[in-house]
């Protein structure tokens, strides 16, 4: 094999396992990572086993991500007693900057920060907002890149109406 | 051997493409980043370049750069 031939595998070959350092993001079907394994700052809910669970991952200076709040509010408001979990996961270097957001965007679900941004880096959002859907099972069965209005909002309701028990006629 | 060497220094090269992750851009959507951040200098660059060059527009990308949707 010529010198020549055998640089060009050389370099092949590192840019390869270069690339295959980037882990793929987190897909539908994939089992969520046990969020209490990274050390999130927060009250985590006791018990996520067997709810369905909206996870979803923000920062203060996202823009998309201070329209989707309300949102998941209203949703949260309408689906908590049915059995609804969400868990916001911030991704601000600073915990003031979470603070002064939850201030102008008050919620009633659950906001954890990620300080140390393993839960993130571990799902590799490819964007902000990212969120996805969890089963009882805890199996991812929708992922959101990107808040995009009602769109999104009617994308949220629909699948949350099928994971969750059906609603029983209330008298 | 100078060959290897060239392709290392080209890898080195490469390693100066920073991969900046969503999760990361903080800095990048602060809005000091923003070209647009100063509407009187961009209207006395514009009338520059309108005069020297009858230059016009070319404006049409704004955002910081955070990568929000």
């Amino acid at each position: 094999m010529s010198r020549i031939r055998q640089t060009v595998l050389m370099v092949s070959a590192l840019a390869l396992g270069l690339s295959a350092v980037q882990a793929g993001q987190i897909k539908v079907g994939d089992v969520f990572p046990n969020l209490t394994q990274f050390q999130l700052e927060g009250q985590l809910p006791q018990d996520l086993k067997g709810k369905v669970v909206l996870v979803d991952f923000w920062a203060s200076w996202c823009g998309p991500c201070k329209s989707s709040f309300p949102e998941l509010e209203k949703l949260y408001e309408r689906y908590a007693s049915r059995g609804l979990v969400i868990v916001g996961i911030n991704e601000d270097t600073k915990s003031v900057e979470m603070a002064d957001f939850l201030k102008k965007n008050p919620v009633s679900f659950t906001v954890v920060r990620d300080a140390g941004q393993r839960l993130v880096a571990a799902a590799n959002v490819a964007s902000m907002p990212t969120s996805f859907i969890i089963d009882q099972a805890g199996q991812v069965r929708a992922v959101h890149n990107g808040f995009h209005g009602e769109i999104t909002v009617k994308q949220y309701t629909q699948e949350i109406e099928e994971l969750l028990p059906a609603q029983h006629a209330q008298r | 051997m100078r060959l290897r060497l060239f392709a290392l220094g080209g890898l080195l090269l490469v390693t100066g493409c920073a991969n900046v992750k969503p999760w990361e851009r903080s800095a990048l959507a602060d809005y000091t980043m923003r070209g647009d951040r100063d509407p009187l200098g961009d209207a006395q660059n514009e009338h520059i370049w309108f005069s020297r060059e009858a230059a016009s527009g070319g404006r049409g990308v704004g955002g910081g750069g955070c990568g929000c949707n």
